[in-house]
């Protein structure tokens, strides 16, 4: 019989979209008042989006418990340049950084920097290869590589830092590159950031399952999407997170959900979308992430309209699920490491644990 | 006609360059704080815009030091990317400007001006870009694109590189969109590109650039916003002023379309000479006996450990046959030998010790503002009066409270002659600088 105090809460995340680049800050402060315990940032080529990096390593620094996740895409980026720029969030957010690795499926991305548009089978190998270039420049450096001797005048000890020495693997269906770091920036507070990627690009063949932290699980409706969490759960292992995808559009401000998902075109959910959708109201949405949250290990939320679904949700939704135990309490000055539940992350590289036994002892 | 002939503003403003990776940073020092926690940029930011500076610039490192075939162990290393660190700073800054150095080598154009454009509009139109080149394979091979670009192409590339940037900047119609799709056929990358971005509100980042070359000055006389100059002495600073202005007519542009703010270090007290024993400190922890033999060895693509940093120059020669990246260029091949002879002689005949002889090579002699807060702000005033430059891009030696006796005694001092800021002018940083609302770029620009 499992009980309460046994299973495991869950999380929340809140897909931050629609706050613009003009609200980042009253938005991620709203979520991380709710409770969310991860906000992420979308980055795909829309009109009047800014980069979402950005506008996660602007969330940093005005928050204490959130996680700041953006999406960053592996294909037409150049891995070095992005495994700089996450360290960094992990930097300016006190070690509340993640990374939803996208691998962007767009001709219009390919050429607006020169390169042959890249589609199938190769997608899951530009994004394998970059996820794989971050984490060896993230552990390029050993955490006490900085040592600022002043007796030897040495700022770093030479001998904890490591050349990535990365190349694309022979079967790449891409152009080969390599990338020989280390790191220009230390390793990361949280010493790998989590990396959450589509559950679609991860498995035998893709992205291979062990590289990923977190895999985002969609279906077409909200009835089928517990399958779906237990199908990728059963395909990836424990190993792996699983993290549930939910549009969500609320009655509010006397506004039945029906008519204000038809009537708003501004929402930051399509109605094309690809995710579940629930539409109704905050107790009917909490008693589907009740459920939802005893399958998966978190739930992504896709609010259509940010400021007024964020209402309904911090009011109504969270305290609950709070309340039933099912939603874990925010944690101050957590990692986002410890909102997935995953142990300190041990360096490829280090020499400090071999030491003793090349001494002999 | 007024446009051609310069007109000094009588003002002069700050800039900080947190650079990094340098070995003018001091480390050894027990005030000394970290180089990459965030709490040491958001303290330097904040005191530099409670002094009213008009720029917070971040460098940039694409791949780290070497010495001898080893990362490079002696100096400050280790910093976080410019671009998301000033996206952070912008929400804990409200009018300081925001300047991210960024190379046109290992940067596609359509992904570089769309970020650029994003921190432009994150930071309410506070975004800078510092423009630098790069032409080596050793930087190269962190990158798909490896090293792909000729010395003698440099500029050319950079060239393209930003005017395509500004076509971007410049293709959003009106205030709600569309925007006009940007196409750039070059020798180097092709851009196929719909932006997404409207304008900020200072219209489009400002454009910082750093070349002294004269290839690198026309470069920035045509197309830059401020040069980030390497001339700070009145004298330097005032012929390079009027090489830049008839540069900038030359290039159809006003007298005073480009500023100009020569990188600098102070070293401040309440006296001159307190000062003086300051610097002297500094110098101290700057270049210790360790950095004194690397710097030789960096020149002598040797190992000398052996030789007494108290000493005199080794005797031994320089390898010639071998040449890497992070020696200096000017000791590639059959110069070194040359050269070598020529310090010899130099520390010989002015009795210098290995130190001595680093110390006065390295030390930032030209670009160091020396004395009490008084001289040094007479000292500038001059340079205020004249129009000899618009400000000062100032390394702090000490990080994080590097700036807090510049801000706390030297700019009051500035302010009370009239020649510096304060108050902010505006929220943008082109407003602070006191910079044209820039031309829309012409269709098409064929480069």
């Amino acid at each position: 019989m499992s009980t309460f105090e046994e299973r495991k809460a869950g999380f929340l995340a809140i897909e931050l979209d629609g706050a613009g680049y003009k609200n980042i800050a009253a938005a991620v402060l709203a979520a991380e008042s709710a409770g969310f315990q991860a906000a992420t940032f979308k980055d795909t080529p829309e009109a009047g989006r800014t980069n979402a990096l950005q506008r996660a390593a602007f969330a940093g620094p005005v928050t204490r418990t959130i996680a700041v996740v953006p999406e960053i895409d592996t294909v037409y980026t150049e891995p070095f340049h992005v495994s700089t720029q996450l360290a960094s969030l992990d930097y300016v957010s006190g070690g509340r950084a993640g990374w939803i690795a996208t691998a962007a499926v767009s001709p219009e991305a390919a050429a607006a920097v020169g390169r042959s548009f890249v589609e199938g089978d190769a997608l899951a190998q530009e994004a394998a290869a970059s996820i794989e270039v971050s984490r060896r420049l993230w552990d390029s450096w050993e955490d006490d590589a900085v040592i600022r001797d002043v007796a030897t005048g040495r700022y770093i000890d030479v001998d904890k830092l490591h050349y990535a020495d990365f190349e694309t693997p022979a079967d790449f269906s891409g152009a080969a590159y390599s990338v020989k770091g280390p790191s220009i920036i230390p390793r990361p507070l949280q010493g790998q950031l989590p990396v959450l990627a589509a559950a679609s690009l991860v498995g035998e063949g893709l992205v291979p399952a062990y590289t990923v932290d977190a895999v985002l699980v969609s279906a077409p409706t909200p009835e089928l999407l517990a399958a779906e969490v237990r199908d990728a759960r059963a395909r990836l292992g424990s190993s792996v997170a699983i993290v549930a995808e939910l549009d969500v559009v609320l009655d509010s401000r006397g506004q039945a959900a029906e008519s204000r998902a038809l009537s708003e075109q501004e929402a930051g959910t399509p109605q094309d979308s690809r995710f579940a959708r629930f539409v109704g109201s905050a107790a009917g949405l909490t008693e589907l992430l009740d459920s939802l949250l005893r399958e998966a290990d978190g739930v992504r939320l896709h609010p259509a309209v940010l400021d007024v679904e964020l209402e309904e949700l911090s009011r109504l939704v969270l305290p609950e699920l709070r309340r039933r135990g099912v939603l874990r309490p925010p944690v101050q000055d957590g990692t986002f490491r410890d909102v997935l539940g995953l142990a300190p992350a041990e360096n490829r590289y280090s020499t400090t644990a071999a030491a003793p036994l090349a001494a002999g002892k | 006609m007024t446009r051609d002939i310069f007109q000094p503003s009588g003002q002069i403003q700050f800039g900080i360059f947190f650079q990094g990776v340098n070995s003018g940073t001091i480390w050894k020092a027990p005030q000394a704080g970290s180089q990459t926690d965030f709490e040491s940029f958001r303290h330097i930011a904040q005191t530099a815009e409670r002094g009213k500076f008009a720029a917070f610039f971040l460098g940039e490192g694409l791949r780290l030091r070497e010495h001898l075939g080893r990362p490079h162990a002696l100096d400050v290393v280790g910093r976080p990317d410019a671009q998301t660190m000033l996206a952070a700073l912008a929400a804990v800054t409200t009018n300081i400007g925001l300047v991210a150095t960024q190379n046109t080598t290992y940067n596609d154009p359509a992904d570089l001006a769309h970020r650029l454009s994003s921190l432009d509009l994150i930071s309410g139109g506070r975004a800078a870009w510092n423009i630098v080149t790069t032409d080596n394979a050793w930087t190269g091979a962190n990158f798909r694109r490896g090293g792909y670009l000729d010395h003698a192409d440099r500029y050319k590339h950079a060239e393209a590189f930003v005017v395509t940037a500004k076509r971007i900047w410049d293709s959003w119609e009106t205030p709600a969109g569309p925007a006009r799709r940007v196409l750039h056929e070059g020798q180097h990358y092709t851009v196929d590109v719909s932006p997404r971005l409207p304008r900020s509100a200072q219209y489009r980042p400002v454009l910082f650039q750093a070349g002294d070359s004269p290839d690198g000055r026309d470069f920035a006389a045509r197309q830059a916003d401020v040069i980030f100059s390497a001339h700070p002495k009145f004298d330097d600073a005032v012929e390079f002023r009027r090489d830049i202005v008839a540069r900038s007519i030359a290039a159809g542009r006003g007298a005073n379309a480009v500023q100009i703010m020569p990188a600098s270090e102070f070293i401040l007290g309440a006296t001159d000479q307190e000062a003086q024993e300051k610097k002297a400190w500094v110098r101290s922890l700057q270049i210790g006996p360790q950095q004194a033999i690397a710097y030789l060895e960096q020149f002598w693509g040797r190992e000398l450990s052996s030789y007494d940093p108290d000493g005199p120059l080794p005797e031994i020669d320089p390898v010639v046959e071998e040449t890497s990246e992070t020696r200096g260029s000017g000791f590639h091949g059959a110069k070194a030998r040359q050269l070598a002879d020529q310090w010899r002689a130099e520390a010989k005949d002015k009795g210098l010790s290995i130190r001595q002889f680093v110390t006065s090579k390295t030390a930032r002699i030209d670009s160091t503002f020396t004395g009490s807060y008084t001289a040094v702000a007479d000292h500038l005033a001059e340079y205020a009066r004249v129009g000899a430059v618009d400000g000062f891009n100032i390394s702090p030696w000490l990080i994080p409270t590097g700036l807090d006796e510049i801000v706390n005694h030297l700019v009051p001092e500035l302010q009370e002659r009239g020649v510096y800021p304060t108050e902010y002018r505006g929220t943008t940083l082109r407003e602070n600088l006191g910079l044209e609302t820039p031309v829309r770029s012409e269709e098409p620009a064929h480069v």
